[in-house]
């Protein structure tokens, strides 16, 4: 960090909350608390908004995706917590969030000439849905001025064969759909209009048919089982409507059996989607320019709240009162040191573990979720991102594709999400598409076989000449791969510790939905439980006409 | 605009409608001082543009713009930029208008108005069309105003149909689409536009509403378009014979009014007083023009050169399924039985017209053998009795395919295709018997394809399936149980006439007079007629213990000369009505029906009146018993057309001494009344 540009010192030195990271929940609770009126600052080491929800251009992504993917040498000599003052000052160390990192470029001429063009998320695959709590928070914050999204146009679910089904997930889907034969659509309909007059139900309401306490409690599978759809569909409602991860028929791998109850309301957030902006073709919507809008959004409506904004700059340690062992403020790469109240950070940032042993326990009860934890048998992510020629299916370009478990390969625990995006969001040149995979893995090569196995079932790799003869009659149809990018996420959980609280890292899941209550909740933990932007009001919002485009607005 | 729940109004709203209506008000008073003073300054104009974007709904105000436009039109002088500008103008004023309240009629029209003035361009048209169905995809007045625009434009229907697909694409329930689609395809088949076959088109379209049937049962929009489709697949264009009387090949013994001695059990035996005996051609539609032009009767038999034709139906219309001759026999002096070839010939020359317009085109001819006997010296005194002196038909099934009448069906139509399309829709429809509609389609697609039946080994094979969904269907859906009761009924008379076997259970020789040949389908629990084309040799008829409400149909059995009716649901004589046509009745039991239980009985109101009757007051018992007449106006009207020998009326609310008298009065001639000689 020794090429830092000199900073000038922060005036004024003294927060109430100071928070690290500006990924989505940050962002959320920086925005959160400087509209309600405390005085906030927001730090980022990074050069860009967004942290780990941050889209970028091809060669920062890679740099990024390096530099945390290897725990970096202390950059000093470590010290042991100084004494100086009435304060503690306790070394952080950076934790590295990915591993098996591996990226190539097939045709770097081409991708050099346009490098810039890239907007690549490194969440990703990752859309919002229409009735996601995250534009719910944007509505209510005023965020949603920053942000233009565009409708992800269709979803299908594949297999081995190669063949891209669409998804029926509405009544004009199901009457479109030529997959499926009439009874399907009947039994598929019907289970519909149940999961609606659930929703619609009122208690003393006993006409409607209801969903009994029982199955609700059961397991979703079986529910479907019951209600006499047939394979193909339940695993569409399964891995490519309710989006779920695991096996639900195979009860030794999967890790989550979703009940009933749980089902119908990913149904319910599903249905809500579809219908809830006018202009928006489907259930999921994607922001014009990349998943780090989001964060980003958040950021500029809390800087117009007061928040004070400063990137480039990490925190290399904490300080503790030397008396009670409480947290009083960070110091920063500068070299400045800034008190606050509480402190909100990024799920990266760890005590080192050689500073743990010198201290105290009231000290060491402070930092408590600061210390590292082991990490043995918990899940992890495998995400993939490709750059591709052409587009997977003709005449789509932002589409959604689901492989549900075993789909594939006999040995795939768990599905595959894979998202395609086009230039018409802004994130990669005409002609060109940004591919996002994803699956839930026990183990970094577990994952990587699975992400590989679905490229291959949708891209053509650039092979060699000699093999091309024999190979050129399958693949013909298929996008060529330009650039790409595998590497294998940890998942990390936010963790409310009192003064100091860290945030969590992007989840598994395709949205928001998620992230943003944990979020929610956390924040109403750190900062007591007030309501968040509750006196927002958006103002009247100019409906501006753009091509495609979805206008979030309240309605 | 569909499925939105009604909200309550909130008290501001009720003000603020308060406040609209008091300027609307001052605005309206305004205006129709403008109308009547023939004002048509740019201010007054300006008023009723004001009025018509408040409420489009003032149709007035669309008239004084008409007058308006009129007058500036005929003060410009033919400047084509000022004729468009003003008409422009009136678009413009419409479309605000439209935006305010898209359904007004008003409006709707006074932009047909301005644009069949010409001058206007009709490319902005569709346009504003798309906006506004994309607003309310099933809103009739823009899909009539799309018609008519597109009958301005000529844009190619095919172009429409394909319209229509989008439009069912983005949300299947929408009448108006499926609706408009019917139309459209009518067209292009009966145009024969390329590639617009029947036999290519239809099952397409089969195949598409079953996309919208399966995914949502519930919704009624494609059924309706399945039906219109059912309806193309079963119909034929062109009028067919579907049965005479008496049949091809078939023999009969004409006689004298009386009875015959010793009458051949195998032949049927006709008496009648008048001499004549009717023919009875039966159509599958309504058909027009029967005359002796179209119907040629060769015959020995004398004085039957201009037959007169009569239609047979209740409206006095001159179109009807049942048209009926009365040949001559009658012989004046006493000879040796005598046997005589008639040959009926039809369709030789045009004339015979559906209602429809198509022509009853394939030439049709049958002939009968009529054996003319001597008049029997003893006439008919005594009663009929229902209980006693029945014999079963001797089935042999020789006798029966002399009475069961060929029919001309599927004679030169394109068969195979509609019964490959029923087979398959039968098929496909079975799947979805789980829900009311599937069951009652499945029966409907099951009785169309016995009717399409031809082949005498399979025919029949469905009605025990039919039977148990018009069953089944009247446990699921009570309110609808009528319905299904009726057509249960005419899929249990289907099946009794289905073939000879069966038809032969319900068969009988009534040796009490003249061995008639009575059909008994009592206690079966009808309430509804059918199949009577069938059964057009019937002499007597045995529908006691049923739940019968009227007796149409049976207008058809112009050989009927007795008729049980006891126990039914019979509610007035205007039920009867139908039997009026029956000529040759002589014995009419209606005891134990419900005639005058119901005081207050709506379908009187459905019949001609008294007062609407012309010829009624010359009648004799008018003028001596105007009171009763009043009184039994339904029961004078009915059985002063009949010339019956035996009735019971007994067990009716109605019968008592009064009407006993009354109806000695209207039918004189009576011999027996309620099971007694009148007098005795």
């Amino acid at each position: 960090m020794s090429d830092l540009p000199p900073y000038p010192p922060l005036d004024p030195s003294n927060y109430d909350l100071i928070v690290v990271g500006t990924g989505v929940s940050e962002s959320v609770s920086a925005a959160a608390a400087s509209s309600s009126g405390s005085s906030v600052l927001h730090l980022d080491p990074n050069p860009f908004y967004g942290s780990h929800f941050a889209a970028l251009s091809l060669p920062d992504l890679t740099s990024f995706l390096h530099s945390n993917s290897v725990s970096p040498p202390p950059s000093s000599p470590p010290i042991p917590p100084s004494n100086s003052h009435e304060l503690i000052s306790v070394d952080l160390v950076h934790r590295s969030l990915y591993s098996s990192v591996e990226i190539s470029s097939f045709d770097s001429e081409i991708l050099e000439e346009h490098s810039r063009r890239f907007n690549v998320d490194l969440c990703g695959p990752r859309v919002v849905f229409c009735a996601d709590e995250s534009i719910n928070l944007m509505l209510k914050s005023g965020a949603n001025n920053y942000v233009e999204f565009k409708s992800i146009e269709a979803s299908f679910v594949g297999d081995s064969s190669g063949e891209l089904r669409n998804v029926p997930d509405s009544r004009a889907a199901i009457f479109k759909s030529k997959s499926l034969t009439l009874l399907e659509k009947n039994l598929l309909m019907k289970f519909f209009k149940l999961v609606q007059s659930q929703l619609a139900k009122s208690d003393d309401d006993t006409t409607t048919v209801k969903i009994s306490e029982e199955d609700m409690e059961s397991p979703f599978v079986d529910f479907l089982t019951k209600m006499r759809l047939p394979p193909n569909i339940k695993s569409i409602i399964l891995y490519a409507i309710a989006m779920l991860d695991y096996d639900q028929d195979n009860m030794e791998t999967c890790r989550h059996l979703l009940k009933t109850k749980e089902g119908i309301d990913r149904l319910a957030l599903y249905i809500k989607s579809m219908g809830r902006f006018s202009n928006a073709l489907g259930a999921l919507i994607y922001p014009i320019y990349g998943q780090g809008e989001l964060p980003q959004a958040f950021c500029r409506r809390a800087a117009v709240k007061g928040c004070v904004y400063v990137l480039r700059m990490p925190i290399t340690a904490l300080l503790l009162d030397k008396e009670t062992g409480g947290y009083k403020g960070v110091r920063l790469a500068s070299g400045q040191e800034i008190f606050s109240q509480k402190l909100i950070l990024d799920p990266c940032i760890n005590v080192g573990l050689e500073s743990l042993s010198s201290l105290t326990d009231q000290q060491n009860e402070t930092l408590r979720v600061l210390v590292p934890k082991a990490m043995i048998n918990k899940e992890k992510i495998a995400r993939g991102i490709c750059v591709i020629r052409g587009s997977v299916k003709s005449d789509v370009s932002n589409a959604l594709i689901v492989y549900p478990p075993k789909s594939l390969f006999p040995e795939q625990l768990t599905a595959i999400r894979v998202l395609q995006l086009g230039s018409g969001l802004a994130v990669c040149p005409a002609d060109m598409h940004v591919l996002y995979f994803s699956t839930l893995c026990k183990n970094d090569d577990q994952g990587i076989k699975a992400l590989l196995s679905a490229m291959g079932n949708l891209i053509r790799l650039p092979v060699p000449e000699s093999d091309s003869v024999v190979e050129n009659v399958t693949c013909e149809a298929k996008p060529l791969l330009l650039w790409r990018a595998l590497y294998v996420q940890e998942l990390v959980k936010g963790e409310f510790g009192g003064v100091i609280s860290s945030m969590p890292s992007p989840d598994e899941n395709l949205n928001y939905k998620e992230t943003v209550e944990s979020a929610v909740k956390l924040y109403e933990q750190i900062m007591g439980s007030e309501e968040l932007f509750k006196e927002e009001t958006s103002l009247e919002n100019t409906t501006e006409e753009n091509e495609g485009g979805v206008e979030i607005d309240e309605n | 605009m569909h499925g939105r729940p009604r909200k309550a109004s909130k008290p501001e709203d009720e003000a603020a409608s308060a406040a609209k209506a008091v300027k609307l008000r001052s605005l309206q008073s305004q205006f129709m001082t403008y109308h009547h003073e023939k004002i048509y300054t740019k201010e007054a104009i300006e008023l009723s543009t004001k009025l018509l974007e408040i409420n489009p709904e003032a149709y007035t105000a669309w008239n004084y713009r008409k007058l308006a436009v009129e007058d500036s039109l005929s003060r410009i002088e033919s400047d084509p930029n000022s004729v468009k500008s003003i008409l422009d103008e009136e678009l413009r004023v419409v479309e605000n208008a439209l935006k305010q309240n898209f359904k007004s009629y008003g409006a709707w029209h006074h932009r047909k108005w301005v644009l069949s003035k010409g001058h206007s361009s009709t490319g902005n048209e569709l346009k504003l069309l798309d906006k506004f169905q994309k607003l309310d995809p099933r809103n009739f007045h823009a899909w009539n105003y799309r018609r008519f625009v597109v009958e301005l434009t000529n844009r190619s229907e095919q172009d429409e149909l394909q319209y229509t697909d989008d439009m069912i694409n983005n949300n299947f329930s929408n009448y108006s689409a499926w609706h408009n689609r019917s139309v459209l395809l009518s067209s292009l088949l009966a145009n024969r536009v390329d590639g617009f076959i029947p036999e290519k088109k239809i099952p397409d379209e089969y195949e598409i509403v079953h996309q919208a049937i399966f995914t949502d049962p519930d919704d009624q929009s494609g059924w309706f378009y399945h039906l219109w489709l059912l309806a193309q697949t079963v119909n034929v264009e062109s009028p067919l014979l579907t049965s005479s009387w008496p049949s091809h090949g078939s023999s009969v013994i004409l006689s004298g009014a009386g009875c015959l001695i010793g009458s051949p059990f195998n032949v049927i035996t006709f008496c009648s007083e008048t001499g004549s005996v009717p023919l009875i051609l039966y159509f599958d539609q309504a058909v027009g023009g029967v005359s002796s032009l179209t119907v040629t009767i060769d015959s020995e038999l004398k004085g039957n050169e201009n037959l007169v034709w009569e239609p047979i139906s209740n409206k006095s219309s001159q179109v009807s399924c049942v048209w009926v001759a009365r040949l001559k026999y009658l012989i004046s002096e006493p000879c040796e039985s005598k046997e005589y070839k008639v040959k009926v010939r039809l369709g030789n020359s045009p004339g015979i017209i559906s209602s429809r317009g198509f022509n009853f085109s394939t030439p049709y001819e049958f002939v009968f053998t009529a054996h003319v006997h001597d008049t029997a010296k003893d006439s008919q005194e005594r009663i009929v009795s229902w209980t006693d002196g029945f014999e079963l038909w001797n089935a042999q099934s020789k006798d029966l395919n002399s009475l069961a009448t060929s029919d001309q069906l599927n004679a030169g139509i394109d068969l195979k295709w509609r019964q490959a399309a029923i087979d398959s829709e039968i098929e496909c429809f079975r799947l979805l018997a789980d829900s009311k509609i599937g069951k009652l389609t499945l029966a409907r697609l099951l009785m169309a394809s016995e009717a399409m039946m031809s082949d005498a080994v399979v025919k029949g094979v469905h009605y025990e399936e039919i039977l148990q969904l018009y069953n089944d269907l009247m446990a699921l859906d009570s309110s609808h149980h009528h319905y299904y009761k009726d057509e249960h009924s005419v899929a249990f008379l289907h099946k009794v006439t289905s073939s000879s076997e069966s038809l032969s259970r319900y068969l009988f020789r009534y040796r009490g007079m003249n061995n008639l040949v009575c059909l008994r389908l009592n206690k079966l629990s009808l309430s509804r007629i059918a199949s009577v084309e069938k059964l057009l040799f019937v002499q007597m008829l045995d529908l006691s213990h049923n739940e019968l409400h009227s007796t149409e149909g049976l207008e058809a059995m112009q050989l009927l000369s007795c008729l049980n009716l006891s126990h039914n649901r019979i509610r007035n004589f205007s039920a009867l009505d139908s039997l009026r046509h029956v000529k040759q009745l002589k014995v009419l039991d209606v005891s134990h029906n419900h005639i005058g239980k119901h005081s207050v009985d709506t379908t009187r109101y459905l019949c001609s009146s008294p007062l609407s009757n012309s010829d009624w007051s010359q009648d004799d018992v008018r003028r001596q018993n105007p009171g009763l007449v009043t009184k039994y106006w339904d029961a004078y009207f009915v059985l002063r057309d009949l010339n019956l020998k035996q009735l019971d009326i007994a067990g009716n609310e109605i019968a008592g001494d009064e009407f006993n008298s009354f109806v000695l009065q209207v039918v004189p001639k009576l011999v027996w009344l309620n099971g007694q000689k009148p007098g005795n």
